[in-house]
């Protein structure tokens, strides 16, 4: 007996495993009553404890990126002394991530119901849900929805929206905590980490959106259905956002462990020749087509594969962009989003952005291939937090997965590809800068 | 007892005192920031690397006393 209740009023067919989350998503928010109509009431726990064996048990690992197993991240919150509080990360920093936007604007109530479930679940007295205060349109239909749920009398735990800036860091889980203390969205060197001491000192939990949307179900329909789909090491569906050259590009759900081509030609297939995919987001890597094919959505067999999962993000670069100008341009994205707190990422990434940038479109002014190889050693592992980290894994795959660019690039100053529009989009594109 | 130094990046602004009073270990990086040859601490550097903790002005060089094996 692994449910947690009754058994709700439409349990998935086993044939049909996939959606999961995204089942019965329409073009407008669901509210509660249509939500209920698809997965039945919220659950009841019989024992606050619960929600916690059954979702260690389900082998479910945080959405967000970095894949922690969510339920003994919530059985050490819940171990730790005093009150206990639960943040719901809806803060999608990633650009080219629309998958916790898009479940906080379609099924706002399968993330609040995860909510509520793992704020019992760890005994938590408050619970913060964020996102970027520049959603406006976001943040008003989500206060609707927890509206609708205070007249319900769903949650005993009040949930308090709070909007926090759209900068790139800011959603890193130490740098909420610490704006809802009070401080700038900036990360904090650690420990303590906000499972030790995090919001107003108390033991946090901090689950992103769509973890927590999981949650939700696996209260519901339990741990074994978990598993029934994806890998037996890798359980479950995920959402995935694919971009750049494909038919249909978009947010999909798929079992953990699809292979990166078939995610591809579940979102229309190529849209033109390919060269290469970004898989993992910005702190992620870029492999070639012929690599990354086969390679399965999971965290192992990517970082196997010499990149990482991240949020589920698959960047579809076509053969007729210019690879090395894609990553300079990011790369200078994320040079300008460092919190400004630490000396290496301050001044590195900068330098490796002004490398990179030479390299890029001058030929190798600012000492071309050398210099960027130069500098990556001098930024990695050595700020309070995983940004400077995350870049250098993105140059080191760049420099892996295109060699003959970089050397081309020294050899004859630019190439063909460097006047293509960018595929890879960032937040500001607007502004257009290189 | 082993101890092991450890560099707080955001406390850190570069003043360089720790290089200065530990360069068996801490050399400093083309904008003035400490690296770290490794952060375990030979015995007899032990006093060298207190002293550098101390003498940190932003108090960024930390210091972790951690317990032998033999416990």
């Amino acid at each position: 007996m692994t449910t947690l209740a009754l058994s709700p009023p439409r349990p998935p067919a086993p044939a049909a495993r996939l959606p999961r989350l995204l089942a019965g998503i329409g073009a407008q928010p669901a509210d509660l009553r249509r939500h209920e109509q698809q997965h039945g009431p919220m659950p009841v726990l019989r024992r606050a404890g619960r929600l916690i064996d059954v979702a260690e048990a389900s082998g479910l690992t945080g959405r967000g990126g970095a894949g922690f197993p969510a339920g003994r991240k919530m059985r050490s919150v819940a171990a730790g002394p005093g009150s206990k509080v639960l943040v719901a990360n809806g803060a999608e920093g990633e650009p080219a991530s629309l998958k916790d936007r898009l479940l906080l604007s379609r099924l706002p109530h399968l993330v609040l119901d995860g909510m509520t479930l793992a704020a019992e679940a760890v005994g938590a007295s408050e619970a913060y849900l964020c996102v970027h205060d520049t959603e406006h349109g976001l943040l008003d239909h989500l206060d609707l929805a927890v509206q609708e749920r205070l007249a319900a009398g769903l949650d005993p735990v009040p949930i308090h929206l709070t909007g926090i800036p759209d900068r790139y860091v800011s959603s890193e889980q130490s740098s909420i905590v610490q704006y809802l203390n009070g401080g700038p969205a900036k990360p904090t060197f650690s420990p303590p980490r906000p499972h030790e001491r995090g919001v107003h000192g108390n033991p946090t939990l901090v689950h992103n959106v769509e973890t927590l949307a999981h949650l939700a179900l696996i209260a519901r329909y339990g741990d074994r259905w978990f598993r029934g789909a994806g890998l037996p090491a890798a359980p479950g569906s995920m959402l995935v956002t694919v971009s750049g050259a494909v038919a249909r590009p978009g947010v999909y759900e798929i079992e953990s462990g699809t292979p990166i081509g078939q995610l591809v030609m579940l979102a229309g297939g190529p849209a033109e020749p390919l060269r290469a995919l970004l898989v993992g987001g910005y702190f992620g890597a870029w492999l070639p087509v012929q690599v990354a094919w086969p390679v399965a959505m999971t965290h192992a067999s990517l970082k196997a594969a010499g990149g990482s999962l991240g949020a589920g993000i698959v960047i579809a670069l076509p053969a007729s962009s210019c690879p090395i100008a894609e990553t300079a341009r990011v790369v200078r994205y994320l040079a300008e989003e460092n919190a400004g707190q630490c000396g290496p990422c301050v001044f590195g990434l900068p330098a490796l952005a002004d490398a990179l940038g030479g390299l890029a479109y001058g030929g190798g002014r600012d000492g071309g291939v050398a210099q960027v190889a130069t500098l990556l050693p001098l930024i990695e592992r050595r700020g309070a937090c995983r940004h400077p980290d995350g870049v250098t894994q993105l140059v080191r795959s760049m420099l892996r997965a295109f060699p003959a660019d970089a050397r081309g690039h020294e050899r004859s100053g630019s190439c063909a590809g460097v006047g293509r529009s960018p595929v890879l989009p960032l937040p500001r594109d607007e502004q257009s800068f290189r | 007892m082993s101890i092991t130094l450890r560099v707080n990046p955001i406390a850190c602004v570069g003043h360089g005192m720790c290089a200065e009073l530990l360069p068996e270990i801490i050399r400093l990086d083309r904008w003035g920031y400490p690296i770290l040859s490794s952060p375990a601490v030979p015995g007899p550097l032990a006093e060298h690397a207190r002293r550098a903790v101390q003498a940190c002005p932003t108090l960024a060089l930390l210091i972790e006393e951690a317990a032998s094996k033999h416990r």
